[in-house]
């Protein structure tokens, strides 16, 4: 049976100083120092002990690659939520903790918007030379630059790697029909001399290869990088690369959702009639990218022809295949999974029959419709810059710029819920250890990091207490324990005895 | 200035449709319109004064 599908998001997001010192790690640093200091006032480090992303699923590393760089200098911190918030390049970054599933993790995806927002106000309080801080929660400027909004999930080891590649690789070439974030034309050498209004996807044109470790050059469909941050005989962290940073949270939903099915599939080998094997994934991918009739035929493997939307339709159906046969329970509890499958089921219907239907459910529609309404009021064509404009201030996350934020989406979590995830963890992962613990013993706690925190007692050395197991340390584990003790000092004592 | 008058000009034939109890996917149909007409309005206000600048100005590093 296939593992639980515990998931997560991490997202960089774009900064841009208006009227002051342009230099967007310095910025970072102030708006993270912000929030942490002004507003969390709560400033535990991350723990790099187990840091290890070159590390290659296939056993093996390719000559000339690159694996990043662990920056262990620049500002980062972990946050009450479990949350790891920081300097990722010259980006910040916010890393949802560990959710036990797809709604969860849309709960928490929001509640890093509102802390992005919260940053923005307490570090434009700290500066005094009338500069302020932008933050936009999208994947490129439009010049060829980008950066990402990657997606992990739990797996079991067991899962050959070579059959998680083959799997899941159709599944993000076109889960960009209504995952997609949609942007104004094209900005990578895929479509020199090409016309290029819109896209479904901001990342699509970004990937060049099928599988591989880098993620900042030569992007790959499928990312290699082995770095369970758990007991890596009995799990892998599928490190998703592929995905745009969604504002509309049915889009979230949606994309997390479908992908964690996907990979439950795979871990318990489920297997359609017909091959979604693709002849050559990138160039689909960047096919698929600019088609928004979703008709066009992709060339499979064995020389037939599919469809992005047709792809879809035969995932969808192996998953309600599958959920009939085997039950859900690895998709979360209270029916998250069916969920899942009823709005896939639905917006794969609504892109067949009236694409412009799904406008309060995805980012692509929701901005291609206001960026159509505003060409005819305008007159203007796809080529004048205040379409750019309008796409690139959709993702503006300040609400009085936010064009997102004007537009009567459909909402799938409470909005109390999204404050409440602002501080408290999720129950149902090792993240609600986590996370008690430093709103329990916030001077207590010296580091963390996802596999491990570090309790420093006073005159005893660092005390580590290890994770190894994203689905121990839940409020059912230890809630109780956590309770009971006093001190950090009782809590550990408890734990070793 | 002269569509958003030809679009006002739209709206008795609105109302009428709707008494004349028409299929509800056409009476949303015109309510998302005047709604996203509106919304038109507010974006004019907000958006960036200098669309070309804002957007020029608008460069990231790659990440990830």
């Amino acid at each position: 049976m296939a593992i639980p599908k515990v998931c997560g998001i991490e997202t960089e997001y774009g900064i841009q100083v208006v009227g002051g010192d342009p230099n967007p790690i310095a910025a970072s640093s102030v708006l993270i120092n912000a929030y942490a200091h002004d507003v969390a006032r709560q400033q535990t480090g991350w723990d790099f002990e187990d840091e290890a992303p070159g590390n290659d699923a296939r056993g093996f590393a390719r000559e000339g690659s690159m694996p990043p760089q662990v920056e262990t200098h620049l500002v980062n911190t972990v946050l009450t939520n479990g949350a790891r918030y920081y300097v990722d390049h010259a980006h910040p970054e916010y890393s949802t903790p560990e959710c036990r599933d797809a709604l969860e993790c849309v709960r928490y995806d929001r509640a890093g918007e509102l802390i992005l927002i919260r940053s923005m106000e307490a570090a434009d309080l700290n500066v005094h030379d009338g500069s302020h801080l932008v933050i936009y929660k999208n994947n490129s400027d439009g010049k060829g630059n980008s950066y990402g909004a990657h997606e992990n999930y739990l797996m079991d080891r067991a899962a050959p790697f070579t059959r998680i590649v083959a799997g899941v690789t159709p599944h993000f070439v076109t889960r960009q029909i209504f995952a997609g974030a949609g942007k104004v034309g094209a900005e990578t050498s895929f479509h020199d001399g090409e016309r290029v209004e819109f896209q479904l996807s901001q990342r699509a044109e970004f990937f060049e290869e099928e599988v591989g470790l880098e993620t900042t050059l030569k992007r790959p469909i499928v990312n290699t990088r082995d770095e369970p941050h758990a007991d890596p005989r009995r799990y892998r962290r599928l490190h998703v690369i592929v995905g745009d940073a969604n504002l509309a949270e049915v889009a979230t939903f949606l994309k997390v959702g479908t992908t964690s099915l996907v990979l439950a599939m795979i871990e318990d080998d489920v297997r359609g009639s017909r091959s979604l094997v693709l002849a050559d994934p990138v160039t689909a991918m960047h096919q698929v990218a600019l088609d928004r009739t979703f008709t066009r035929p992709l060339t499979m493997a064995d020389g037939s022809t599919a469809t992005a939307l047709g792809i879809q339709w035969e995932f969808y159906s192996l998953a309600r295949k599958y959920a009939d046969d085997q039950g859900l329970e690895c998709m979360g509890p209270e029916g998250v999974g069916e969920e899942v499958l009823v709005r896939w089921e639905h917006v794969l219907n609504g892109l067949e029959t009236d694409p412009m239907s799904l406008a309060r459910q995805l980012d692509w529609v929701a901005k291609l419709q206001l960026i159509e309404a505003y060409r005819e009021r305008h007159g203007c064509g796809w080529d004048d810059h205040r379409l750019a404009a309008l796409d690139l201030q959709y993702h503006d996350l300040r609400p009085s710029r936010s064009l997102f934020a004007r537009l009567d989406t459909e909402r799938i979590v409470d909005e109390e819920a999204v404050v409440a995830a602002v501080t408290e963890p999720p129950r149902g992962t090792r993240a609600w250890f986590r996370g008690q613990c430093l709103r329990k013993w916030p001077s207590a706690v010296v580091t963390a990091n996802w596999d491990s925190l570090v309790f420093d007692l006073g005159a005893d050395p660092l005390r580590r207490v290890p994770m190894m197991d994203p689905l121990k340390g839940t409020a059912e584990h230890v809630e109780e324990l956590l309770d009971a003790c006093a001190s950090p000092s009782e809590l550990l004592d408890r734990l070793t005895s | 200035m002269a569509e958003r008058e030809q679009k006002k000009k739209t709206a008795p034939d609105r109302v009428e449709e709707v008494v004349a109890d028409v299929p509800a996917s056409s009476g949303t149909g015109d309510k998302l319109k005047a709604e996203l007409d509106d919304l038109l309005d507010e974006i004019d206000e907000v958006l960036e004064d200098n669309a070309e600048e804002f957007v020029r100005n608008y460069v990231q590093k790659g990440g990830e």
